[in-house]
């Protein structure tokens, strides 16, 4: 999986990348613009998804950028860990919004999981999933949902999609391959200090 | 250099499956001069092209054909397809296995006689003794390169055991060391040592590591008497009107089939896929299946009381680098009624890479309790809890009713409930995993349930009646005389320890009986 997230120059997407990396630069050098974003950390324009505080867009290739937007604050909500950036959640999310470019089915679970989940939360909370804005609130929102195939292939696609991404590794302290490195042998198999 | 034999040939031994039995039987015999064709379903993979990567080697070597999954085991509601996690590949599962090379013990042959009747278990003794084996298990142990026999130094303790050995100690456990373990820890047998890679489930890039892919199959090669033929699924096993089998039938690389015709066959395809063959192979003689007049074929699946605990500490502990099962706790491996449960467990040194953390630490599990264990991940020592299960006649590998694999062949289902021996026994080895963890510091640790089977038995067992098994002491089917199980499907019983040494040991005492008894021409 490519960890890129970034649209025109990686994917060499078309016109509409090319606008949101426009609107992007724009609005990263905007420091009142990024953040009055703080709330809503990530933004919808036309069809991308932006988050101007980690400088980055994503045209969705197939769902709504709505739904992309909240699929990446409940990817969070899923799996939260507060060091890892939103690119982090957005990257596994895109995988999923790529396997939906070639599934009508999943494409719908998507769309219908999300406005079900955006349902709920209007109904308790009068606002849309995404700005919820207690993660606990939120949380119980998607244990209502816990059953649904729509959740649980979201959480099932976002264990690979987050900590199989070679990225994040460094980050929870995993060195991935060694064999190339002559393996640990003269690198601290067993440098353990403490006990 | 390799054989190359005919088709027609009836005259060879065919094996069927190349990993710790089948591999093993077949370089013996090799070595012995005996024209021998191991056909295997996976593909040819060699140590250059295994990967440090735990998906992509997942997907690299596994056996992923579909399967089904039924029973209370927790495997069939995360992993309904996957029942186990073995090896399609030549080698088969010595390319994942951790290299844990324990003997029995003299109980553990008799579980029938030391345990009495366990409600539910269907014990049996082993028609074969340790004092029997022993001289197997010292030729297996040379052979493999096993640390602490022969002369053979242990494996130095990499982090993951510090903080085992350390619990240990303020446990006051005995014995703890870093293993029994068929990995070099200097070199020999034409292999070096160990480089401390980790990854040792992933196919050891080195070769450090015993596996019949790289220190058996060449042996047996270079006598031009064993020819392997990777890419050949059996799906049938063929006899004659008196009963005896003539040969098997296969899918070829390119899926076409193929009649290999053989004196004699030995079915070493691990224990879901032994007993399948088996199973698949009926016909109007066997209606229920070869060499299954006992019913017992595909019944007392075993798969080892399994399960892990985790525990994280303040500080780093790098569980990952290094060998994987770099270690061991035996006390709690003996049989004694007054801790709750008949039978004991090992405690092994284990590390799972962060993408295969976050699978199985607790499948499904997702929040904060689940991500901020992650988050600690660095900070972690892991081990293994592996025991003996209780066999029983309802845990088997049946043929699916309806599901076809792509050769239009019924598809496996693999049903387990655990025993409440089983249980019994997997909360008490939580309980002395966390406590020994705890007692260096631990501030959480994790019961992890049980990851899906490696060590996969029972499925063809031995008895010294026919009635009560399939094969007898020489893993020779009691009802057709030139028909074996060469893997652990035979085990009568599966005993605490890891399984891939009583295999060896099992194969090459088998080596010696068939060439015996086709030098007397008895098969």
């Amino acid at each position: 999986m490519s960890s890129t997230m970034d649209s025109g120059a990686d994917s060499g997407a078309g016109p509409n990348a090319r606008a949101a990396v426009g609107r992007r630069a724009f609005l990263a050098g905007s420091a009142t613009a990024a953040a009055a974003a703080a709330a809503a950390a990530i933004l919808v324009s036309g069809g991308a998804i932006l988050c101007p505080r980690e400088a980055w867009g994503y045209e969705t290739k197939a769902l709504a950028p709505d739904t992309m937007r909240s699929l990446v604050r409940m990817a969070r909500d899923i799996y939260p860990h507060d060091r890892l950036p939103d690119r982090v959640y957005a990257v596994a999310m895109k995988v999923q919004d790529e396997a939906a470019a070639s599934d009508a089915k999943l494409k719908e679970m998507y769309e219908a999981g999300m406005a079900k989940l955006d349902k709920l939360a209007k109904a308790k909370h009068a606002t849309p999933y995404a700005d919820v804005g207690w993660e606990a609130d939120r949380v119980r929102l998607l244990h209502e949902m816990e059953a649904d195939p729509f959740f649980q292939k979201v959480r099932g696609g976002l264990v690979t999609g987050i900590y199989n991404n070679k990225e994040v590794w460094p980050l929870f302290g995993y060195e991935g391959e060694s064999a190339a490195k002559g393996g640990y042998i003269d690198r601290g198999f067993n440098d353990i200090e403490w006990l | 250099m390799a054989a190359k034999f005919d088709l027609n040939d009836d005259s060879v031994v065919v094996i069927v499956g190349s990993g710790a039995g089948g591999g093993t039987l077949g370089t013996q015999l090799a070595l012995k001069g005996i024209k021998t064709v191991i056909l295997e379903a996976g593909a040819r993979h060699e140590m250059e092209d295994f990967q440090n990567d735990e998906w992509a080697s997942f997907t690299q070597i596994s056996w992923l054909d579909p399967r089904t999954t039924s029973g209370s085991w927790r495997v069939a509601k995360d992993f309904p397809n996957l029942p186990a996690w073995i090896v399609k590949a030549v080698g088969g599962s010595t390319i994942h296995w951790a290299g844990a090379s324990l003997r029995f013990q003299p109980h553990e042959f008799k579980t029938r006689t030391t345990y009495g009747d366990i409600p539910g278990a269907n014990l049996l003794d082993w028609p074969v003794t340790l004092e029997e084996m022993d001289p197997w298990y010292a030729k297996a142990e040379d052979r493999m390169g096993v640390t602490r026999t022969n002369g053979i130094p242990g494996l130095p303790g990499n982090n993951n055991f510090k903080v085992m050995k350390a619990g240990a100690d303020k446990m006051g456990y005995k014995e703890c060391h870093t293993g029994r373990m068929a990995i070099n820890s200097q070199e020999r047998d034409n292999r070096g040592g160990c480089q401390q890679i980790g990854f040792c489930f992933q196919g050891c890039k080195s070769g450090a590591k015993w596996s019949t892919l790289i220190a058996e199959i060449p042996k047996g090669e270079e006598t031009g008497k064993l020819e392997v033929r990777p890419n050949s699924q059996v799906l049938k096993i063929e006899h004659d009107p008196r009963g005896k089998v003539t040969g098997v039938v296969y899918a070829d690389k390119d899926g076409t089939m193929q009649r290999q015709k053989a004196r004699i066959v030995a079915v070493a395809g691990n224990s879901i896929e032994s007993p399948r063959l088996l199973l698949n192979s009926a016909s109007s003689m066997f209606p229920d299946g070869l060499a299954n007049s006992s019913g017992q074929v595909g019944k007392n699946y075993m798969r080892h009381m399994t399960g892990s605990v985790y525990g994280m500490f303040d500080k780093p502990v790098r569980m990952y680098r290094g060998t994987t099962m770099a270690g061991v706790v035996k006390d709690e491996a003996r049989h004694d009624p007054s801790r709750g449960f008949v039978g004991g467990y090992e405690m092994e040194t284990l590390s799972l890479g962060l993408p295969f953390m976050a699978a199985f630490l607790d499948p499904g599990s997702w929040g904060r309790e689940f991500t901020s264990a992650l988050d600690g991940y660095d900070r972690m020592a892991g081990m293994w809890l592996v025991g003996e299960d209780m066999p029983q006649e309802t845990n088997r590998v049946t043929l699916h009713s309806e599901m076809k694999d792509k050769y239009g062949l019924p598809i496996p289902d693999v049903h387990f409930d655990d025993h409440p021996n089983d249980i019994a026994m997997r909360n008490h080895a939580y309980r002395q995993g966390s406590a020994l963890y705890e007692s260096v510091g631990a501030i959480r640790t994790f019961p992890t349930p049980p990851y899906p089977s490696t060590h996969n038995l029972g499925t063809n067992r031995m008895s010294e009646k026919p009635r009560d098994g399939v094969v007898n002491k020489w893993g020779q089917a009691h009802d057709v005389a030139n028909l074996f199980v060469s893997d652990g499907s035979q085990f009568t019983t599966g005993a605490s320890e890891n399984p891939t040494l009583t295999i060896v040991a099992l194969a090459l005492r088998q080596a010696d009986y068939i060439a015996d008894q086709m030098s007397k021409n008895a098969i």
